[in-house]
């Protein structure tokens, strides 16, 4: 992994001669720290309902990595956590912000469905690869509308993606009520809007008996760590960093800008596209429903994933880790309401309180980093990066930048 | 298609949708503010939820609409202090922890009405309030003149926020803040003082939506918004920054919404057509700014925290 | 920006993650159960742990009994709240209403909307051994196909469709709620004058869209003349857009409403505010309008449930449909005491009612 300015104040404190131990405690500690106050807050509130929060607590962590059962629900969980989040890092490396992963995920979900519908006899070994490429597919037009607009017109993708959300899920529906419902007497003769049963070819094979673990386990896995060395190894990755940094800059130096806005774009909504084929074939219940929402589908896997990838430093392999934590929380959450009888909403509030604070100690680090150099040590030479020159994260829409 | 194009109901078309159009502009018009002076803040959906179920709540234990409007109101001001100490002193990584916000404020609306309210009680909404003399104009009276005080509070918004921005030495300010932070701040411009305004203005203004929102409906449920306060944030992209057009935006959103479900309720729209017709509102956004490509440029310093160099 | 996250938050982040995991895998896998609140009590151990058979906690003997020893263990997945006022609500009541003579211990996971999470919420509730599970929503049917063959000792009960899938351990329940519908439809166009009528649903599936027909059915049947167009949003929980759906039947002088979903308290909010008549559907909603609701098919599920539990004492987990109808009382029209029906409109309703229990009223599917 890249980026070496993070070590400096371990070997400034440390060759400096002097162990600034406020300074480093601030600058190792601030994230534990974090967590530490948001589950103070957290039990806090569990107490003013009633509820106690060693049980709640005791029961979340059970729930999420208690046993092989518990981790396999994470890990399934953290599945479509982990492919939206590396799409984001794709996206947000280019600079786009691509809030459309709830539709991307439905409309893999929707072209993946279709596929196997269409194509019922083929082998599984066939099949497999081909409903999720169909997946990847179906998210990578989604994404790639709001990408073309982007590059060519100038839309700003958040206004784009937005709207293309609310499109998918009447989309969905369409579909899933009518054209591919399933009229049989099983689906009460076309009342209930899910599809046929899938082809027992199409479905992810689990590979640890008792649980669900799935397939799509491992090849999240894998794709996490092919887009890494997309991203880091290769020159389209290059190209896709260097105009995230800096549009003008990468014009000036012939990279074609708006190609690569639309091709990350896109890659960040097959990455989503694959994640809701993940979710039809590796379902319990071996058909897409709907329940008329998005939500229904995704679990805000588009929105979640986004969190996962900024934990992850918009690195692939720490969005693994990152996917697999919040994916956790998700399950545990379930454990700790019917433990307590606290809604999960709780573990929602809290996650975004964990999110808030971890982000605003990064601050505190970073300055108390830059002071642990500035103090004293071989490197103080060199400037530290301030914040405002860090490369934006935020969007960067419309007009020039 | 005749049936549509009466008087009747047309004027209630018209009149719906500019209601159903408040909340969204109320966001959209907060959010402005803040994104002129550099800051973006995606917690808004968040921050209309607690605004709209503190109105409730408040409603529900004081019978008076107009404290549970201040609620709502004070709710958001004080999420905008938390989104300044964040975003601005703290220099958060804006985009993160707006998300943040808007988990927080998900889950903990959700929390606080299950365990606070139990089976919902619908409240009493404001009525609407026809402006004396305006609201008999034929026709036009009754689209426009018949709202309740907060539809009229939230166009009136418009041209303030307008004038603020644009003949004020504040709207300089804030203006100056947005593009180049560090020149203002040589200037003497605290450029921290004016951000912690303008985001908790903002924020004020999400409340105010919330509240608009709850007052609409009359009853609280889990997410309400259902995104609204992105689609807010959405807006604020297609105004350009500047007010007038996020009015514009946040109209359009509201008419084609009205029109749609005006439409399958006169059976103009068949019922086989119902799903695809709902995705209106939103295709219609989008190609509206397709069409209309303005090259309005952003702020320049959006989303960029600021800090003093030396 | 991204770097300076990057470095320490992962390499903080597996170490916390470490140490949980540590920490939940050195303690005893199952936490004491939290002590059972009065009503709805709460599941017993957070941590599932399948077991492929799961113990037969139901009483094996043959002879039935109305007031059973054992205890019987259910469980309600449902996907919207238990207050509700609506399709969850008319569950959680009728279950609540059977505890004590059915000896129940109760679970209840509400706002299940998720399906992929219910489903795993079943399964989980399967491996600890519950005797039946109720599956309160047909977005839930396709994952009970799947899962009931692997708990044979488990009952399932899934509605509110009529498919059992041919399984012997599921039963099934639906309401014919364009039974209610029926008559209600029949009662709105009496009382309209406009002969306008706006119906308001969510999507065009299910249970909401049996209601509507049967609504529309009703009125015409009446008055064959009336305008019964049913608007469907889009979403069932988008409260503002089914407000606005009632204020442009209004603008089209519709005088009577009707709706069904969740977030139909937006339109009952339009109703009583340009006081209007309202029927509603599911559950009561007088507590919503309570001058302007005419009339509410509440479904009670009691009888049916009743029918489904003494199924598993007796030894059967499966293999039956239950229909909740106007005649058996899973549907019964609640009149609101508080609006003043003309005598001839309750008249024909009855009379309507009758017609159904009796068969000699025909209700379109």
């Amino acid at each position: 992994m890249s980026g070496t300015e993070s070590d400096e104040p371990m070997r400034a404190t440390v060759a400096g001669g002097r162990v600034d131990l406020g300074r480093f405690l601030l600058s190792w500690f601030a994230v534990p720290s974090a967590l530490i106050i948001a589950l103070l807050l957290g039990a806090v509130m569990m107490l003013a309902l009633g509820a106690n929060p060693l049980t709640g607590y005791s029961a979340l962590v059970t729930g999420a990595f208690g046993g092989s059962y518990a981790l396999s629900s994470t890990a399934i969980q953290a599945v479509p956590l982990l492919l939206v989040g590396v799409g984001i890092c794709i996206a947000f490396r280019a600079n786009v912000f691509n809030i459309g992963g709830e539709g991307q995920i439905a409309m893999g979900g929707l072209a993946g469905s279709a596929t196997a519908l269409a194509l019922p006899n083929l082998p599984s070994p066939v099949m497999i690869p081909l409903v999720l490429l169909a997946g990847a597919a179906g998210g990578a037009i989604w994404g790639a509308i709001p990408g073309v607009f982007k590059a060519k017109y100038n839309v700003n993708e958040i206004l784009s993606t937005i709207m293309l959300n609310l499109v998918a899920v009447q989309v969905m529906n369409y579909l899933l009520a009518g054209p591919m419902v399933d009229q049989s007497p099983d689906s009460v003769g076309g009342l209930i809007p899910e599809t046929k049963l899938l082809p027992p070819n199409s479905l992810l094979p689990i590979l640890v008996k008792g649980t669900q673990l799935h397939l799509g386990v491992p090849i999240a896995v894998i794709v996490a760590i092919c887009v890494y060395f997309l991203l880091w190894r290769t020159s389209f990755g290059f190209q896709i960093r260097s105009v995230g940094l800096s549009r003008n800059a990468s014009a000036y130096a012939g990279m074609p800008v708006k190609r690569t806005i639309t091709l990350a774009m896109t890659l960040s909504g097959a990455m989503c596209g694959l994640a809701g084929a993940i979710l039809v074939f590796g379902s319990i219940s071996h058909r897409m429903v709907t329940d008329g929402s998005l939500t229904g589908f995704t679990g805000s896997a588009g929105f979640n994933g986004i969190v996962v990838a900024l934990f992850g430093g918009l690195n692939p392999l720490w969005t693994i880790v990152s996917a697999f934590f919040f994916g956790g929380l998700i399950v545990g959450g379930s454990s700790l309401q019917v433990a307590t009888g606290v809604p999960s909403d709780l573990v929602t509030a809290l996650s975004g309180i964990v999110v808030v604070l971890v982000v605003s100690l990064e601050y505190l680090r970073r300055r108390a980093r830059a002071q642990s150099i500035a103090l004293g040590g071989p490197r103080a030479a060199s400037p530290p990066r301030r914040p405002h020159q860090d490369p934006p994260l935020a969007v960067k829409g419309g007009g020039d930048r | 298609m005749n049936q549509f194009f009466t008087v009747d109901v047309l004027t209630v078309t018209v009149a719906s949708g500019i209601a159903l159009a408040t909340p969204f502009l109320l966001a959209a018009l907060g959010e402005t503010i803040g994104q002129r002076s550099g800051v973006i803040n995606l917690g808004v959906d968040g921050i209309m939820l607690l605004a709209a179920f503190a109105t409730y709540y408040t409603a529900l234990q004081t019978g008076n609409l107009l404290f549970a409007i201040l609620a709502g109101a004070g709710t958001g001001t004080i999420m905008g202090m938390i989104t300044a100490l964040v975003s601005v002193t703290l220099k958060a990584e804006q985009g993160i922890s707006g998300i943040g916000i808007y988990l927080f404020g998900l889950g903990f609306s959700a929390l606080l009405f299950q365990k606070l309210v139990g089976t919902p009680l619908p409240i009493a909404t404001l009525p609407p309030v026809g402006i004396p003399l305006l609201d008999e104009i034929p026709v036009v009276g009754g689209m426009f003149f018949k709202q309740s005080v907060l539809v009229y509070l939230a166009f009136l918004l418009v041209p303030i926020v307008a004038f603020v921005l644009n003949r004020t030495t504040y709207g300089l300010k804030i203006k100056a803040v947005g593009e180049n932070p560090a020149a203002a701040d040589s200037l003497g411009v605290s450029v921290a003082r004016i951000r912690w305004s303008t985001v908790m203005l903002g924020c004020t203004f999400a409340g105010l939506a919330g509240a608009s929102l709850l007052m609409y409906g009359g009853i609280f449920q889990v997410n309400l918004t259902q995104s609204e306060g992105f689609i807010a944030v959405a807006l604020v992209y297609f105004g350009a920054w500047r007010p007038v057009g996020v009015m514009g935006g946040s109209l359009l959103y509201g008419l084609v919404g009205v029109v749609i479900l005006t439409w399958k309720s006169l059976g103009i729209i068949p019922l086989s057509a119902s799903d695809l017709a709902a995705t209106a509102p939103a295709v219609i956004t989008v190609l509206a700014l397709l069409f209309l490509a303005r090259r309005f440029r952003q702020p320049a310093a959006l989303g960029r925290p600021y800090e003093r160099e030396g | 920006m991204h770097r300076h996250l990057d470095r320490k938050l992962s390499l903080i982040l597996p170490a916390v993650l470490v140490a949980l995991v540590a920490a939940s895998c050195g303690g005893s896998s199952t936490p004491a159960p939290a002590s059972p609140a009065p009503s709805p009590s709460v599941a017993a151990a957070a941590s599932p742990a399948p077991s492929p058979s799961a113990p037969a906690a139901a009483s094996s003997e043959p002879s039935p009994s109305a007031a059973a020893a054992t205890t019987l263990k259910v469980a309600l997945v449902a996907p919207s709240a238990v207050n509700d006022l609506a399709f969850t609500q008319s569950m959680v009541e009728a279950l609540n209403s059977l505890k004590a003579k059915y000896n129940l211990e109760i679970a209840v996971s509400d706002n299940q909307f998720v399906v992929a999470t219910a489903a795993n919420v079943i399964q989980n509730y399967a491996s600890q051994g519950y005797n039946l599970i109720i599956a309160h929503g047909s977005q839930y049917g396709s994952t009970i196909q799947q899962l009931a063959p692997q708990f044979p000792n488990v009952s399932f009960a899934w509605g509110t469709a009529g498919s059992t899938y041919n399984l012997p351990n599921v039963f099934a329940y639906q309401a014919n709620s364009n039974e209610g519908g029926y008559v209600q439809g029949a009662m709105a166009a009496l009382l309209s004058k406009s002969k306008v009528l706006g119906v308001i649903g969510p999507i065009a599936v299910g249970d909401a869209k049996l209601y509507v027909d049967g609504f529309c059915a009703g009125a015409k049947f009446v008055e064959a003349s009336i305008s019964c167009i049913p608007v469907y949003t889009g979403s069932f929980s988008d409260v503002s857009l089914m407000a606005t759906a009632a204020t442009t039947f209004v603008a089209n002088k519709a005088d009577v409403l009707t709706g069904t979903a969740q977030a139909v308290v937006g339109a009952i909010g339009v109703a009583k505010s340009h006081n209007l008549p309202w029927f509603g559907t599911q559950w009561t909603q007088v507590s919503l309008a309570p001058s302007n609701v005419v009339a509410s098919q509440v479904y009670n599920w009691a009888p049916i449930l009743e029918q489904i539990l003494t199924e598993i004492q007796g030894g059967k987990l499966g293999g039956a449909t239950f229909t909740a109808t106007l005649g058996n009382g899973g549907e019964q029209i609640q009149f609101n005491p508080g609006f003043n029906l003309p005598a001839a409109v309750k008249a024909k309703a009855d009379e309507l009612i009758k017609g159904i229990t009796e068969g000699s009223v025909n209700v379109p599917q």
